[in-house]
């Protein structure tokens, strides 16, 4: 990891909510900061071609805009790679990750609707031959107000 | 046009869970990539954001790449009667991520509360665990921490996906 500079850390931990939604954010953004336009927007690119932001817009609530849940297969060890390529494969299917546990194949599944989510959960099954264990969340506990990073 | 287009609404949504352009005028580049006037996009954002579907808008940092590469599902097994005031608890603290509550599957799955919890490793993620312990008074549930193991796919999710999005591109965001 590289040394940031003030500016950029200021702009990767004070702008992560509450962006303007007046025409022009980022010239609002350089305001607060005390530089100019040119100046946010030629850093924001940098941090973004170098994988350190995403991007920089909304984040949406789940399950608001269409359904989607947790699921969890248990795969012997030696058929993982195989099972997490059949899993992965669903264009339905993202953020497919090991986790060390009995259950060790992790993965989100979103869809339009619930019975289009079902639908794939169980062709996955039919496809990995192995049981799906399906997590809808219930109720969300996390106010999202970005994450505080602390410059060591 | 309706104030309540639901076409008009789901094309800005696709076209704004991506990120907004870099450019001096991000609104207007997405209404033009939309066939829309800045007005309407900063009115229809503004509109999904009174109805609470946002989270949250901003710069969307990748963890890892700023040295949080231990990343724990932390899994608790809470009386379903204390998971609220639990889950606001955990959700608090500044290294969680996301603290949902999802079912029990019993007999294979006790746990009904879920929690991302971030470290610069696996001994900092230990550590904070601890500290969520100690502080929400934890210490007589089970729990359990993920550590993640290889990652397979990761992309953002894709909302309210049209067909036709699907097999042309995907919408990325929560990257």
């Amino acid at each position: 990891m590289r040394q940031y500079t003030d500016l950029e850390q200021h702009l990767l931990n004070d702008f992560q909510h509450g962006l303007s939604l007046s025409p022009t954010p980022y010239a609002d953004l350089a305001e607060q900061l005390g530089v100019d336009e040119t100046t946010v927007l030629e850093n924001l690119n940098r941090l973004q071609e170098e994988g350190v932001i995403s991007r920089v817009g909304p984040v949406f609530r789940p399950n608001r805009l269409g359904v989607s849940t947790l699921a969890a297969i248990a795969v012997p060890g030696d058929e993982l790679e195989t099972v997490a390529e059949i899993v992965s494969s669903f264009a339905e299917v993202n953020h497919n990750y090991e986790r060390e546990h009995g259950f060790n194949l992790w993965f989100v599944v979103i869809a339009a609707d619930r019975d289009a989510l079902q639908a794939v959960l169980t062709e996955i099954e039919a496809r990995t031959g192995y049981r799906v264990m399906d997590l809808p969340m219930l109720q969300d506990y996390f106010i999202d107000l970005g994450f505080k990073l602390q410059w060591t | 046009m309706s104030v309540h287009d639901p076409e008009f609404e789901r094309r800005l949504v696709e076209a704004t869970s991506q990120g907004l352009p870099l450019v001096s005028r991000p609104y207007a580049a997405i209404a033009k990539q939309i066939g829309s006037t800045e007005a309407r996009v900063i009115e229809g954002i503004q509109r999904i954001m009174q109805r609470d579907d946002i989270k949250r808008f901003g710069v969307v940092v990748r963890h890892r790449k700023l040295g949080y590469r231990a990343n724990g599902m932390v899994v608790w097994d809470i009386p379903d009667e204390r998971v609220a005031e639990v889950g606001v608890c955990i959700g608090q603290y500044n290294f969680v991520t996301l603290c949902y509550q999802r079912p029990r599957r019993l007999p294979d799955w006790p746990y009904n509360l879920f929690s991302m919890v971030h470290g610069r490793d696996r001994d900092g993620v230990i550590d904070q665990v601890k500290s969520i312990v100690e502080q929400c008074g934890l210490q007589q549930f089970a729990h359990e921490i993920l550590f993640s193991g290889r990652c397979f796919k990761q992309r953002g999710a894709i909302y309210a996906p049209s067909q036709q999005a699907l097999k042309q591109d995907e919408m990325i965001i929560n990257g």
